[in-house]
């Protein structure tokens, strides 16, 4: 077997999940894309025009926090934040949507489509897009519109047009349809920005290296600043993207512990959750083959999370291979101790992380607590969560 | 050989072209499906063409994509739409391909939707997320079986992949006729009769041209390139509101105007 880091291979596998079962119309953009990605990556201009906007613009690298506060709190190891809240736009999502906008200009495409779940995505598409003179739109379910309406007008000012999807569970997986369609009919022009590692080949490898970032800085950091590898690395995991750009580059560190978290959301029952790695089956969605939540005829189930970004019943490709091969193991936590977590956070150490983030941040807790303290648990923070203050205020009945 | 290449090879002998309906299976439900596709026959359709609702269809547009929408929510199995077929397609007097997601096979295992397709009566697949290159599999269990695996070519697959795609694709070829969805066009692209034209000197495959066909004029002007013409939303439509109306009315409605359409062969 190919080693882990040298995956996917050219059908875009990762062990027998991944490839490609999409439309026909599509195949050749994809391939087109798999192209001009693999010239880009040979191309040195191309490296160092992305690594210049990732320090300039975005303002990487991006620290390697000790929350000395959460630390005492949970009695245990060591935490470290891994600060992609600082990030301009906010979260891990601008280190994937620079690199897709370079690759955009690179194939001549002159308009860009992306979805968006929490908005993260889609703002830092729009930002993306602004910076490049690209026009931008973007595919939201109508339910997060209404529970992630900060985003939602900074995209607006970003120059994007944000078109709300009224179809299905009115969520991520059916903005993810909808610019699928979108896309079927603007191939010739458009590039689809996709926000996480899911999809059909090459984007599950593409927004993986781009988010990889995370995990180099983190290595380096870990060796320059604290002298040593972490034991553990937590994040949460959606589609998968920040959890992948963490992973990626510490895999072949087999004494590293890798940790997915997955939205447990109200319960176990299927409906009350969005965690397929942990309660799913492999299946076919979004053109891929992984962890799904679907029925016994293939169907994509409905699945629920508090989380906007993880209310998703999907999950990448590469995250399946790495459940299967055991490297990394996924749980979950639910909306009642994400929520609990996003409180701690904010009281013990000053900072709002996003809500899909603070489900990384509670399971980490419960593992620095029982471990000694001279280990290192990292975890990903992967958003802050200024766009979801009011939201949290709604659901305890106070006003934001 | 499946039933569709000894259709195909009646209808050329005989100089007839083929004016092939879509219905969504179960929209609103099993019963008026099967009646569905005894009118569209009885009106002269030599071959139909059945939507198994998916949840997550990408290449169809709105009117579809309800359809599928209506049929799930009443919880339709695809044991059902097979039992069902098993009923109806040993009373029809033209065979029956089905348009199915590659999600659904996948799940059912590629062995066993064949197996049960073939039992059901089903004389070929359209599978319209599965590309060439991950149909290998299926396109043996297909031939094994006597099923055509019908495989589409579109107006962005450039020449040299549609050649592999006629070579892999059996009982005929799907023209997808426009860049995007499903869904009823007033105008379709100048480009498609070239295009249809440079495939037919490429091979002696059926071909057969969908997506966007609504219209008699369409008709009209693509029935002398191609063998057979399929018409999808503009019939699932017609059928959105059967709840609301007699069936008996919707029924006489789609069969009247796929009826035009026929005419107009
Ligand atoms: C801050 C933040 N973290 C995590 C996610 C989940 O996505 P992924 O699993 O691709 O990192 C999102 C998605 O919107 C997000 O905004």
């Amino acid at each position: 077997m190919a080693p882990p880091t040298q995956l996917p291979d050219s059908a875009g596998r990762f062990g027998h999940f991944g490839g490609r079962y999409v439309p026909e119309t599509l195949t050749a953009a994809l391939d087109q894309l798999v192209e001009q990605y693999q010239q880009a990556q040979a191309d040195a201009k191309f490296a160092q025009q992305l690594q210049t906007l990732l320090r300039d613009f975005v303002g990487r690298p991006s620290p390697l926090y000790f929350a000395e506060r959460l630390t005492q709190q949970c009695g245990g190891a060591k935490i470290y934040l891994k600060r992609e809240d600082l990030n301009h736009t906010g979260a891990h999502k601008i280190n994937n949507t620079l690199g897709q906008a370079l690759l955009t200009l690179r194939m001549g495409k002159s308009r860009v489509i992306a979805e968006t779940g929490a908005g993260q995505h889609g703002v830092a598409t729009a930002t993306a897009c602004a910076r490049f003179g690209l026009p931008c739109v973007v595919y939201m379910g109508a339910e997060d519109v209404r529970r992630q309406a900060p985003n939602v007008f900074n995209m607006k000012l970003m120059g994007a047009e944000v078109r709300p999807v009224e179809s299905g569970s009115r969520t991520l997986r059916d903005a993810i349809n909808e610019a699928m369609r979108d896309w079927m009919a603007s191939v010739d022009t458009t590039h689809y920005i996709i926000g996480s590692v899911v999809g059909p080949h090459p984007f599950p490898m593409i927004v993986r290296d781009f988010q990889s970032v995370i995990g180099r800085e983190t290595l380096q950091q870990c060796q320059t600043e604290l002298g040593r590898l972490p034991d553990v690395v937590v994040a949460c995991v959606g589609g998968g993207s920040n959890a992948a750009g963490m992973f990626y580059p510490l895999i072949d560190h087999a004494e590293i512990e890798l940790v997915g978290v997955e939205a447990g959301g109200r319960s176990d029952a299927a409906g009350d959750h969005a965690a397929p790695l942990c309660h799913g089956e492999p299946g076919i969605l979004h053109g891929s083959y992984s962890y799904v939540m679907q029925d016994e005829d293939g169907q994509t189930s409905d699945v629920h999370s508090i989380s906007a970004g993880l209310d998703y019943p999907g999950v990448g490709p590469e995250h399946s291979y790495w459940k299967e091969t055991g490297r990394v193991q996924y749980t979950e936590c639910g909306d009642a101790d994400a929520l609990r977590a996003f409180d701690t956070l904010a009281k013990t150490e000053g900072i709002l992380a996003a809500i899909e983030t603070c489900h990384a941040v509670h399971n980490a807790m419960q593992i620095a607590s029982r471990r000694s303290a001279d280990q290192v648990v990292v975890v990903c923070l992967s958003g802050r969560g200024d766009k979801d203050a009011a939201e949290v205020a709604r659901l305890r009945g106070e006003k934001g | 050989m499946s039933a569709i290449d000894h259709l195909f090879r009646k209808l050329r002998a005989e100089g007839r072209k083929a004016l092939i309906p879509f219905v969504t299976a179960a929209d609103p439900d099993l019963e008026f499906t099967a009646a569905v596709l005894a009118e569209l026959v009885a009106r002269g359709s030599p071959l139909c063409e059945l939507g198994i609702p998916y949840s997550d269809p990408i290449a169809d547009g709105p009117v579809i994509q309800a359809s599928y929408t209506r049929a799930l929510a009443k919880k339709v199995k695809l044991a059902e739409i097979f039992r069902m077929l098993s009923a109806v397609t040993p009373t029809l007097a033209a065979p029956v391909v089905t348009m199915v997601s590659y999600a659904i096979i996948r799940r059912h295992g590629p062995p066993q939707y064949v197996a049960d397709a073939q039992a059901a009566g089903v004389a070929g697949l359209i599978v319209p997320d599965l590309p060439v290159e991950e149909s290998l599999a299926l396109t043996e269990l297909c031939r094994a079986a006597e099923l055509s695996l019908i495989q589409l070519v579109t107006p962005t697959t450039p020449r040299d992949r549609a050649l592999r795609i006629i070579q892999s694709s059996s009982g005929f070829l799907y023209y997808v006729a426009v860049v995007g969805i499903t869904g009823e066009r007033q105008e379709l692209p100048p480009a498609l009769l070239d295009n249809v034209g440079w495939l037919r000197e490429q091979s002696d495959l059926p071909i057969c041209i969908g997506f966007g066909i609504s219209l008699p004029e369409h008709v009209r002007q693509l029935a002398p390139v191609a063998d057979g013409l399929i018409v999808g939303s503009a019939i699932v439509r017609r059928i959105a509101d059967t709840a609301a109306r007699p069936r008996h009315d919707v029924l006489q409605e789609v069969g009247d105007y796929v009826q035009s359409l026929i005419d107009a062969l």
